[in-house]
């Protein structure tokens, strides 16, 4: 019982090669930049985008299948899709719209419509039923959404950046009735989204997915302390370099060497949080093992923070508080020196 | 009533700018030529036997333009009462020219110029063998006429009913022309115009003669039309038409002389 | 709230221009005989006329609708080669004078016709002179008025819901009938009615293809050009059915026909 996917295929400036498995009961959270290809991706497991190579099973059976030229229609796949503008009919009741999916796959008119009102229910809207799509807010919307495609009973069931149309403040509490929802959900659970709150929120793995390849995969601890790509560390908010480690250093980009703990041999990444760096205006003297010059190209106030980006051999983002910048009469351009110990170094293979 | 002057005086205008001098006053056309253009509003079954009497009229007088306009006799009528530019009008029966007439758009007194006939016309070679009009009402056979307004079809009701012949036509067309054009194209087997007509398609259609007891004498008149501004030419070209020459030249068209 | 001022030379001009189509249709309201209006109206012939119209433009416009989607969701939706061309074809009545379809019509369906004469010698099936004649000659012109504005309806909707649909199973046909036509529905009725009023009118085909006959190709505009020679006050009080039934249509239609231009 699960969904393999191997796709390869090319969409405009788009070219993506993706590969994955998601097992039963799973949730996964598919994340990445704009333009990485998710939605793509999402698309053409439902069979709306034609691709180059690959195959889509499902609970082993053969959705799409480019060796043996095998193609299961959208129409009968077993899917139910949830769009990021949630695209309702508007024409139809908000009844008729849960119904939908049911009445096409051959329900009775009555049967149909009884468990429409039953799903209806369970997200609160039954008062809602003979209502037009347009006289609903964002949120409900978002519910309706969920439910038409919960309703025939998908084996998987795929998620379009299903809070993406919100605004900030319903978002949260939407996104907390979503997990309810998901969880209630026997089947495969795919949701694409761009946001890192929310893929940590929903799911239980994540896949990282970057200009349509697969970038890293794991549980949201897993890949947020073990960042493996710029776009995840960035999300994280750590700095990430990479090198090849020499038995308590590691060489990065063929050039500085970092005195890290435990980077013993190989390609390896190493994460410095920001908070474990510090600046000094004149190279200090003192215990830790590294210790760099570089120029601070970029000052960011952030709350009771600030974010320095300091450019040289070993580009880093240091956080200190306001009281601390102003001590040291720093501004944007200034040269400084930057020290982190090598107990501060994570260290893990690339 | 205003619409008409308007029309008049922008139709003498127009008359006046085409035709350069305009009249002159002159009672021998031979002394003085003749100049200026014309607009001839004839009967449809006139169209081949008219065009060749303009040719000669405008040879004759080069300082002359003849413009005809062809139609069923009724839509002339309408058209010249609408305010249709014209300076003659020649009609397929006595009844129309009557009308026109009697509604105050003819100057002097019309004269029959012509006489004509009916002649039922069919396709080359008559496939539905159509020997006269008890023919018309086979089965199988596809019979058109003029509508009764036209003088054409009311004298073929005319002519079916002193034949005691019952039938019903398929269409009802505004003209002679229309009829022998379907008849042309092969859409119907019969229909029944005038002798000039069928004469004047040539080899595009056959006609089969309708017994002289049947038939209808189709009676021509001709007439200048009230307030014309080029009143000497068109009298001229009527008189040319009553002339020696035209009544020949008509028929050689097959048309029966006036008197 | 300021109004802005309109130039002169445009307010001018667009009286000129009202009046251009007002006056015609006052002429035609002042002249009318009112006190004769119901003896014309009621008159055996102008009964039959009126029927024989309007069964005749309301099949031809049923037919429209079975020929004039397809091609249009085929314009919409499909790359061919040699598509433009074919649109320009089936919209090419549009711009052709009516008389010209007419005998297009008849060079085709006529007794001799290409296709005509099969139907005489095989079937013995005639068009000209009847009725199924005057609903092709109406259906004919009146066709690529619906065509153009369900294409433009197709091509303008969000097909993402045709997708929604198929991702909650619905087959082709279901997503055709349940989700696209209920959303170009604007722009169905708006092509529908068009194409009725222009089939409705028309008459330079029909006289020459389908004939004229009272009760069985006499339609409306027939029958008031003949009015116009024998009865013409008759005429005036039909043309004036006619023109009101057009009216009624566009002010009915303003919101879509906008829209669509």
């Amino acid at each position: 019982m699960s969904l393999d996917a191997s796709i390869s295929l090319t969409l405009g400036p788009l070219d993506l090669e993706m590969e994955f498995t998601i097992g039963e009961g799973e949730v996964v959270a598919l994340l990445g930049p704009n333009g990485a290809g998710k939605t793509t991706l999402l698309r053409a497991i439902a069979g709306l985008v034609p691709f180059r190579s690959g195959q889509v099973r499902l609970d082993g059976r053969v959705l799409e299948d480019t060796a043996t030229n095998a193609y299961v229609p959208t129409e009968l796949r077993p899917i139910g899709f949830v769009f990021q503008d949630y695209l309702l009919f508007p024409h139809l009741s908000v009844l008729d719209n849960v119904a939908f999916g049911l009445r096409s796959r051959g329900t009775p008119r009555g049967a149909a419509a009884d468990k429409a009102v039953q799903w209806l229910d369970r997200v609160g809207l039954a008062s809602y039923i003979r209502a037009k799509p347009a006289e609903l807010s964002g949120g409900q919307r978002q519910r309706v959404a969920l439910v038409r495609a919960l309703a025939p009973d998908p084996r998987l069931l795929l998620l379009d950046e299903p809070l993406a149309a919100l605004d900030v403040t319903t978002r949260a509490e939407v996104r907390r009735d979503l997990k309810h929802h998901l969880d209630s959900f026997q089947g495969i659970r795919l949701v694409v989204t761009h946001d890192p709150l929310e893929a940590v929120a929903l799911a239980d793995r994540l896949i990282v997915m970057e200009k349509g390849h697969l970038v890293q995969t794991g549980t949201p601890a897993e890949v947020t302390e073990r960042p493996r790509s710029q776009y995840v560390a960035d999300l994280v908010g750590v700095n990430l370099l990479r090198g090849e480690a020499d038995h308590g250093t590691v060489r990065i980009g063929g050039g500085p060497a970092l005195a890290a703990v435990g980077a013993e041999s190989g390609e390896v990444f190493a994460v410095i949080h920001p908070r474990a760096v510090a600046i000094y205006r004149r190279r200090p003297e003192g215990s830790p093992r590294n210790v760099w010059p570089g120029r601070a190209s970029n000052i960011e106030l952030m709350g009771n923070r600030v974010r320095v980006r300091i450019d040289g051999e070993v580009p880093l983002v240091a956080e200190v508080t306001p009281s601390a910048l102003k001590e040291l009469d720093l501004v944007e351009g200034g040269e400084v020196w930057v020290s982190f110990k090598a107990t501060d170094v994570a260290v893990y293979p690339a | 009533m205003r619409s008409r002057i308007t029309l008049f005086i922008v139709g003498a205008a127009f008359l006046a700018a085409c035709g350069g001098s305009g009249s002159n006053a002159s009672t021998s056309p031979s002394a003085t030529p003749l100049s200026g253009t014309i607009s001839v509003l004839a009967a449809a079954s006139l169209t081949a036997s008219f065009n060749a009497l303009g040719a000669s009229f405008q040879t004759a007088n080069p300082g002359v333009t003849v413009k005809f306009n062809y139609a069923g006799t009724p839509t002339l009528v309408t058209q010249i009462e609408q305010g249709a530019p014209a300076d003659v009008f020649a009609s397929a029966d006595t009844t129309n020219m009557d009308k026109l007439t009697a509604d105050g758009f003819t100057t002097g007194s019309s004269k029959v110029f012509a006489h004509n006939q009916l002649e039922i016309v069919v396709a080359p070679g008559n496939p539905k063998g159509i020997t006269g009009l008890y023919d018309l009402a086979k089965p199988g056979v596809i019979y058109i006429s003029e509508a009764a307004t036209v003088p054409a079809g009311k004298y073929s009701l005319q002519a079916l009913a002193s034949a005691n012949v019952k039938v019903t036509p398929k269409s009802l067309e505004t003209s002679v022309n229309a009829v022998i054009g379907k008849i042309e194209l092969g859409e119907a087997d019969a229909g029944i115009v005038y002798t000039t007509d069928v004469i004047a398609a040539g080899s595009k259609v056959q006609g089969v003669q309708i017994a002289a007891a049947n038939n209808v004498i189709a009676t021509y008149p001709i007439v200048a039309v009230k307030g014309t501004a080029s009143s000497v030419v068109a009298n001229a070209f009527i008189a040319y038409v009553l002339s020696n020459q035209g009544q020949s030249r008509l028929a050689t068209f097959g048309f029966l002389p006036a008197a | 709230m300021r109004r802005e001022r309109v130039p002169i030379v445009v307010v001018v001009l667009a009286a000129i221009g009202a009046a251009f189509f007002i006056v015609p249709l006052l002429g035609l309201i002042v002249r009318s005989p009112w006190r004769d209006a119901i003896t014309a109206l009621t008159a055996p012939e102008t009964v039959e006329a009126l029927k024989l119209s309007l069964l005749a433009s309301l099949s031809a416009t049923a037919l429209g609708l079975a020929l004039g989607v397809p091609l249009a969701w085929i314009y919409a939706r499909v790359e061919f080669p040699g598509r433009d061309l074919l649109r320009a074809l089936t919209t090419l009545p549009m711009v052709l004078p009516p008389v010209v379809g007419g005998i297009a019509l008849l060079l085709a369906f006529g007794r001799r016709g290409l296709l005509g004469s099969w139907l005489d010698t095989t079937f013995g099936i005639t068009l000209p002179f009847t009725t199924a004649g005057v609903v092709m000659a109406e259906t004919f012109v009146a066709m690529p008025f619906l065509i153009l504005t369900v294409e433009a309806g197709l091509r303008s909707m969000d097909r993402r819901y045709e997708e929604a649909a198929r991702t909650l199973g619905a087959s082709r046909w279901r997503v055709f009938t349940r989700v696209t036509l209920p959303l170009i529905g604007p722009s169905l009725f708006a092509g529908a009615v068009l194409s009725w009023a222009r089939a409705l009118g028309e008459f330079g085909a029909t006289i020459t293809f389908a004939g004229n006959f009272p009760g069985v190709t006499q339609t409306m505009p027939l029958a008031v050009y003949l009015l116009l020679e024998t009865n013409q006050q008759a005429s005036y009080i039909l043309s004036l059915v006619l023109l009101l039934i057009s009216l009624v249509v566009l002010v009915g239609l303003r919101h879509r026909w906008l829209g669509w231009a």
